[in-house]
Order: C-alpha cells, then structure tokens, then sequence
C-alpha cells in the first residue's frame, strides 16, 4: 500500500472540482435545500403540536444525519463515477494502482467531499433554524461514526455493482439510500414498523443511530451497547463491501469486461 | 543476448467457443522493439490487455523482468507503461495534471521535474494548461506517449501509437520512441497496421493468425523468405491465406 497512489486519486477529484461549478454546487445545495425544508416543517410542527416538544432536534437533526450518510455515500460513488464517465478504467487499472489503494482514495475523496456538506448543513441548521448540536452531547461522534461507516459501505457495495452491470447502473445507485431509509427508521421508532420489518431494521446501523438520537432528545437513555452493536455492524459491512469489490473486480478482469467497458459493450 | 523484459508463455484466453489467444509465448528484450502483427480479431489487443493485467488469461503465464504478473501485479505492472488509440486519457483534466495523476500513481521521483522534461520533448507545454478533451486527436496521443514515458518503463506496450498522427509528427515519435527505447534499457512491444512504419522501427516482428505466432523475423528480410514483395503483401497473405503460410 502506497499512500501515495491513494493521494492521486484525491488529487484528481479536487482537480475536477475546482474547474467545475456542476461539480461544486451539488455537494451543498441539495443538502442546503433538505434544511431549510424540513426547517420550516419542525417550525410549524411546532406551532400546531402540544407544547414541551421540540421538533427541531428530533426531526430537522435527523435530516442533518441522514444527509450526512448521503454525502458520504456519494462521495465515494461520485469519484469512482469520474472514471466510469471519462472511460478511463484501462488507464487506471494498468497501472500499479492496487484495489485497497484505489478504494482508500475514493474514501478519501469522500471524507474531504461530505465535510464540506456537513459544514454547510451545520451552519445552516445552527445559524437560521437555532438547532444547536451540543442537545446530543457526546453522542453525536458514535453518531456520525457510524453513519460514516456504513456511508463507506453503502459506496463500496455501489461502486461495485456499477463495475459488475456497466454504467447505466449507476442509476440503481443513486436512489439507493431513499430505498434503504424506511428501515433505517429516520423519522420514526422501530416500534412504528410492523414485526416482520423490525428485523431487517435492526441489520441497517443507521436505525441504532436515530433510535439513540430520539432517546437524547427526549431526556431518555441511550445504551452505549447498541450504538458500539451498530459501529461493530457497520465495520463488518465495509469488510463485505471490500470483498463483494474484490470479487467483482477479479471477476471484470476475467471475463474481459473491464478492458472494453461500456455502456455497449456491458448492456 | 540481452535479457528479457516481457516473457509470456503458453498464454491461452478464450471468450466461449472462441479461441482468442492460443499458446502464445514469446519475450522482448531490453533495447528492442517487437511488433505484434496480424489481421483484426488475430488476438493482438486481447494479448496486450493480458500483458497490461486488465485481462486475466485462462492459463499461461506473464512475466515483466522475471516477476509474475498474477503473482505480484503491482511490481510487475510498476515496470510497465502503454498507449492505446482506444484508450485516451481524462479529457476533463488538463495535461499538467493528467501527467502529475499518472504520476503519482507511477511514484514517480522528482515529478515535477519530470513532466516539465515529457512537455518539452512532446512538444506539449504550450498545452499544459489545456484540457485533453478539446486538443487534436494527434496531440492526445502525444500526451498519452508523454504518460507513457513517465515512470520510464521496462516495458512499454503501443497499441497503434501514430494511428492518428499526420506523418511528420508520427515520424518524430517513431525516432523519439526508437531513441528511448536504445537508451534506457526497455523493451517494446508495439502493434501497428502501417507496415512501412514497422520497417523502419521494428527489430523483429510476429505474425499472429487465430491467437497463433505463425510467423517470426526481421521485418526487412520475412517477407523475401516467404516469396513476398513487401510486408503489406505478407500481411495480406496472412489475413486471407494464413494455411499457405503454415497455419494449422
């Protein structure tokens, strides 16, 4: 493992951004639009609901995590989008670039890409809309570990179906996390879905996050046990996503797909 | 003799039914220039990608200075380099930072320095700062060369380098290539269509027909020894009649 080589990888994406505005404005405006939305939704939810509750942490928090696991996931598919659609897997993977080095600078973009958003969504939520974070105390690092985590997952498992079924695939990708979120329980307990979906829920680390952050705000308990169940959980799913990476690449080279890939060539 | 910087053995591909490469085996040695020669569909660039480890082969083996590819791909393809028509570098980025990615990934020493010396030497740096999307399909294919030149390969593979070059340009390539290729020790392996340009640069070539080596020599003295005028003819004889030639 050259670090090095990761760095390119990084290197290239600040490169593509700082000469494109397209690229820029998606990394905070979607997320900026998601807050002042659901921002305006907590305030009137608060003017109709009983008094003594505060939607603002509850719900315009919960948007802020959710968006925030997005940005992660997208961040590493974006990057790796970047060479589906200049075509250059033949250029990249002729080289002495190595899998863990080039899924460490896709994370890597990732991490630089998703703290702009976060940055811009907390100063958003905290300045206009008055959500202070320090509600959740200490809380909020396993929060956002674990969304981080499984956001790195989430990217990986992406990156490599898009591999596996060739670029049109990238539309399955996107939406990925909109078909994941009911069980993730953002804007509901677990105990909102029927039996049978609990179980499903309790798989998605995301879930132990939004039931913790509920209990903080609501001045209730939280086990520090589920949310290091739910760090252990998401590590594990890196670990699968890094292998299911794996084996489709080795797959790819293979059957020859990766030197001819193309939207003909794979449909 | 000089040792050898590509050494493929038994190297077998199959797609299916079809029999891509069939038991090829052949080496490059250092300061020679090999071409891989043969019809469309004779297993040329399913070679190369095999070569490159884009493409693992269903059996045989593939070494870059003694290192074997599916063992220690990193090391081995650290040796390596390649310019395919077919595969253009990020047209979105410019060509100072196409090469500093490339770069980088090659580890390459003192880069900076480096890519100013490729820019000077492919005629580039007036393009530095230009995107590669937008410059002449010939101009692509010297920043692709200047890629190619940057962690200066053991190997370098050229699928169809000078494709589209007009020919004076596509002559300063040929002499630079030629140049480096004496100088530093490398080998290369280059495949083309154009048959005077294989004359004037290769050493030896081979003739591949059905994933086969059916001919090997000097391109300057096969096609006498096969009853041929030139090596057009040679090639023409070997794309429609390769069972006259010992094909089989």
């Amino acid at each position: 493992m050259k670090p090095k080589r990761a760095a390119a990888i990084v290197l290239r994406q600040f490169y593509l951004l700082r000469g494109s505005p397209a690229r820029i404005l998606p990394m905070f405006a979607w997320v900026a639009i998601d807050v002042v939305l659901w921002g305006f939704i907590t305030k009137y939810l608060n003017t109709v609901a009983s008094a003594g509750f505060n939607f603002v942490p509850a719900m315009l928090g919960a948007v802020l995590l959710w968006d925030f696991l997005v940005r992660v996931m997208q961040g590493v598919t974006t990057a790796f989008f970047e060479d589906v659609w200049s075509r250059n897997f033949l250029n990249i993977f002729a080289t002495p670039l190595s899998i863990v080095e080039y899924v460490g600078g896709l994370v890597a973009s990732s991490v630089a890409t998703s703290l702009v958003g976060l940055s811009v969504m907390l100063a958003l939520a905290t300045l206009v809309f008055g959500l202070s974070f320090f509600v959740y105390g200490l809380m909020l690092v396993p929060f956002f570990l674990v969304l981080f985590l499984f956001g790195i997952a989430l990217g990986i498992f992406g990156c490599a179906v898009v591999l596996r079924l060739g670029p049109a695939a990238e539309w399955l990708i996107w939406p990925l996390p909109a078909i994941l979120s009911p069980l993730a329980c953002v804007f509901y307990p677990l105990s909102a879905l029927p039996g049978w979906l609990q179980f499903p829920a309790r798989l998605l680390p995301p879930s132990y996050v939004f039931e913790a952050m509920r209990g903080t705000v609501s001045g209730g308990a939280v086990s520090g046990a589920s949310l290091t169940a739910a760090i252990g959980l998401a590590l594990f799913y890196i670990l699968i996503a890094g292998w299911f990476f794996t084996r489709i690449f080795r797959y790819v080279v293979q059957s020859g797909l990766i030197a001819r890939y193309s939207a003909e060539s794979l449909s | 003799m000089a040792s050898a910087v590509l050494s493929v053995a038994n190297l077998c591909k199959r797609y299916g039914d079809t029999v891509a490469v069939d038991g090829l085996s052949f080496a490059v040695r250092q300061n020679e220039i090999v071409g891989l020669l043969g019809p469309n569909g004779a297993g040329k660039t399913t070679t190369i990608n095999m070569i490159l480890g884009v493409l693992a082969p269903d059996a045989g083996t593939v070494k870059i200075e003694d290192i074997d590819l599916a063992k220690r791909r990193s090391q081995a393809l650290d040796r390596t380099n390649f310019v395919a028509v077919y595969s253009p570098l990020p047209g979105n980025l410019t060509v100072a930072e196409n090469l500093r990615f490339f770069g980088l990934i090659y580890c390459v020493p003192h880069l900076r320095e480096r890519i100013e010396v490729l820019l000077d030497q492919f005629d580039l740096a007036r393009f530095r700062n230009v995107k590669c999307g937008v410059l002449s399909s010939g101009e692509q294919t010297r920043v692709s060369l200047a890629k190619a030149m940057l962690n200066r390969p053991r190997l370098l593979l050229l699928d169809e380098p000078t494709a589209s070059l007009d020919p004076s340009v596509a002559r300063d390539i040929r002499a630079t290539i030629r140049e480096s290729t004496l100088e530093g020790h490398s080998g290369v392996l280059w495949t083309s269509h154009n048959m005077h340009e294989v004359e004037e640069v290769c050493d030896r070539v081979l003739f591949l027909s059905h994933g086969k080596i059916l001919l090997e020599g000097d391109p300057r003295k096969l096609p006498a020894e096969h009853g041929k005028e030139n090596l057009d003819d040679l090639f023409i004889a070997v794309a429609r009649e390769p069972l006259s030639l010992g094909a089989g």
